[in-house]
């Protein structure tokens, strides 16, 4: 790998790096709430990959578009419904999930656009979100979810035994899943154990219809 | 018959404004919406930059309903700089130092292509109302036959705000394989009610003046002045939003510290509006005025297709929109359907809403964060299109 390319990989959060990997040169690819386009910058000047975001903010959208991505101002509860069937070969849903208004009406039009689709969220299953709510009675907030109950956009938090279910529950096929760590680097658990659920900090889940 | 300054000289040296006049047709008639034929019809046009080889760098600006080609260089008759000289130049968005900029006077214009003023050559006077109506479809016609008298097959951007944004949407949905990049900005698929009620307000101003002679008044030796005043009048009040008149007039009064009880311009802003109306109408021809607004009343893209998406089928087209917070006239929702049009297209599209107090007429200031989204997209398409960086 030359040396540029292992310096953009180094200026790429964990998780995404994880997600890039996942993704084939060339691809299709939507990243929905994509931020300030760190992950699609770097699909795109390093994999060749034709992206395109959907982001909420609009300092954000305005941030990326300036940088040359292809970027609106958008909503994935409301805006997924515009996308033909299969518009692109990976939709990808970062940390963005439990902030949306439906999360399973959300997840339907992931596997519907894309032909995969790559979903990561914090698990409140984690040991330490347990250990606030049971000891200490307290609403969690960990690393990953650092706003107090009053001011978080986290409006719809769930387990990755919650999630695995929901996915039974649409028909999903999951292609992969990993377990990561607050800072996004992935842990060996298998995530169908309990074990998984009580350690793993956040989740993903590659994921397409059956 | 050129139009451009006398500094310029040749079409094609590095970032000069180079005008002409060309007359076309030779090859065939130019077909109308309407129907009817113009056997030949002139364009003028104004370049800056140097096409490039494999002649790929072409931009072609789109001008609104009352400004012509003259985008950044002096205007012939107002002496007044270019409208988008905070855009087009060296070192500027529209970069001349990578890319050959082109803007042309629309089709029914009156800035010395073919329109109500020109001489029909059949009967030897000005066309006045036996000048075809003209639609959007084409007046972006007629800049595709310019641009085969260039020799350029594929405009590396098509951009425009406003009526120009219209043309840029246009472009992309007639000639998708003509266009790499388009950039409509404070732009719509189609004028509302609201929009057509404006012209129509305008249009009757000039047809109630009795100067206007049922549109020959050039035989009267007249101009409908006053009518023409009052449609420019009422239409800058639609280019402004409601906060950047108050900032900039308030209840202020005009060289006096109280009011008048009379009819003089007491408050600031009428004095303003009187202003642009009567420096618009020593730059301007009242036919083109009707024709122009009535071309953008016609617009629509889902009417034409049957549906908004189906005006964009499976395209190919890099889009970039861009829209004004404050713009009431053509507001952030109109491009915002445009998208999701784009979307169901599964098309590559970015948009930009733009915070700002200055309403519609912002597309034409120096607004730094809409030029800075601007660099970024026309940069990334430059790049994937091969362009050389300067």
């Amino acid at each position: 790998m030359s040396p540029a390319a292992d310096l953009a990989r180094a200026a790429l959060r964990a998780d995404l790096l994880f997600i890039a990997d996942l993704i084939e040169p060339g691809a299709r690819v939507l990243d929905i709430g994509c931020g300030d386009g760190a992950l699609l910058h770097y699909l795109s000047s390093e994999r060749g990959v034709d992206g395109r975001g959907i982001e909420i903010s609009q300092t954000g959208v305005n941030a990326c578009v300036s940088h040359g991505l292809s970027v609106i101002q958008g909503n994935a509860d409301t805006d997924l419904n515009d996308y033909p069937d299969g518009a692109f070969d990976y939709v990808v849903l970062s940390r963005t999930l439990q902030a949306t208004r439906n999360p399973r009406e959300v997840l339907a039009q992931l596997v519907r656009i894309g032909r995969k689709a790559i979903v990561t969220f914090p698990n409140f299953g984690y040991w330490r979100v347990r250990w606030n709510l049971i000891a200490l009675g307290r609403m969690p907030t960990t690393r990953l979810l650092a706003d107090p109950w009053y001011s978080t956009e986290n409006i719809h938090l769930c387990t990755i035994r919650d999630f695995m279910q929901l996915c039974d529950d649409l028909g999903l096929r999951t292609e992969r899943q990993a377990i990561l760590n607050h800072t996004g680097h992935n842990i060996k658990f298998r995530s169908t154990s309990r074990f998984a659920n009580f350690f793993g900090e956040q989740a993903l889940f590659m994921l397409s219809q059956r | 018959m050129a139009v451009a300054d006398p500094m310029d000289v040749s079409p094609l040296s590095e970032s000069a404004a180079a005008g002409q006049v060309v007359e076309l047709g030779a090859d065939g008639p130019l077909r109308l919406d309407s129907g009817t034929e113009l056997s030949r019809f002139s364009v003028a046009y104004q370049t800056y930059g140097a096409l490039n080889a494999d002649k790929s760098n072409a931009v072609l600006v789109c001008h609104a309903l009352t400004l012509d080609q003259h985008v950044a260089n002096a205007h012939p008759l107002t002496q007044k700089p270019g409208w988008w000289d905070v855009m087009v130049g060296p070192g500027l968005a529209l970069d001349t130092n990578r890319y050959f900029v082109i803007c042309a006077n629309v089709l029914g214009g009156c800035m010395g292509s073919i329109g109500p003023k020109e001489i029909n050559p059949d009967t030897d006077k000005p066309w006045g109302l036996s000048f075809p109506v003209i639609t959007i479809g084409d007046m972006v016609r007629a800049q595709a036959r310019l641009l085969d008298h260039l020799g350029i097959d594929q405009l590396f951007c098509v951009i425009g705000g406003s009526m120009g944004g219209m043309q840029a949407l246009q472009w992309a949905s007639a000639y998708p394989d003509r266009v790499f990049a388009s950039v409509p900005i404070a732009a719509a698929s189609r004028h509302t009610a609201q929009n057509i009620a404006f012209h129509e307000v305008g249009r009757q101003a000039i047809m109630a003046d009795r100067d206007w002679h049922a549109g020959e008044y050039h035989a009267h030796n007249t101009t409908p002045r006053a009518g023409l005043a009052v449609a420019r009048m009422a239409a800058h009040i639609t280019y402004l939003s409601e906060a950047a008149l108050h900032r900039k007039f308030g209840r202020k009064l005009q060289g006096r510290d109280k009011i008048s009880f009379g009819f003089d311009a007491d408050f600031q802003v009428e004095s303003y509006l009187r202003h642009q109306g009567m420096t618009f109408v020593d730059r301007f021809d009242a036919n083109s005025y009707l024709y122009i607004t009535r071309a953008m009343d016609y617009f629509d893209l889902a009417a034409e297709h049957g549906s908004l998406p189906a005006a964009f089928k499976k395209t190919p087209v890099r889009f970039c929109l861009v829209s004004f917070t404050s713009d009431w006239l053509f507001p952030t929702a109109d491009s915002r359907e445009v998208v999701k049009a784009l979307n169901a297209e599964a098309a590559n599209v970015s948009f930009v809403e733009v915070d700002t107090d200055k309403g519609h007429d912002a597309f034409l200031l120096d607004e730094p964060e809409f030029h800075k989204t601007l660099v970024g997209f026309l940069n990334g398409a430059a790049d994937r299109r091969g362009l050389k960086k300067p």
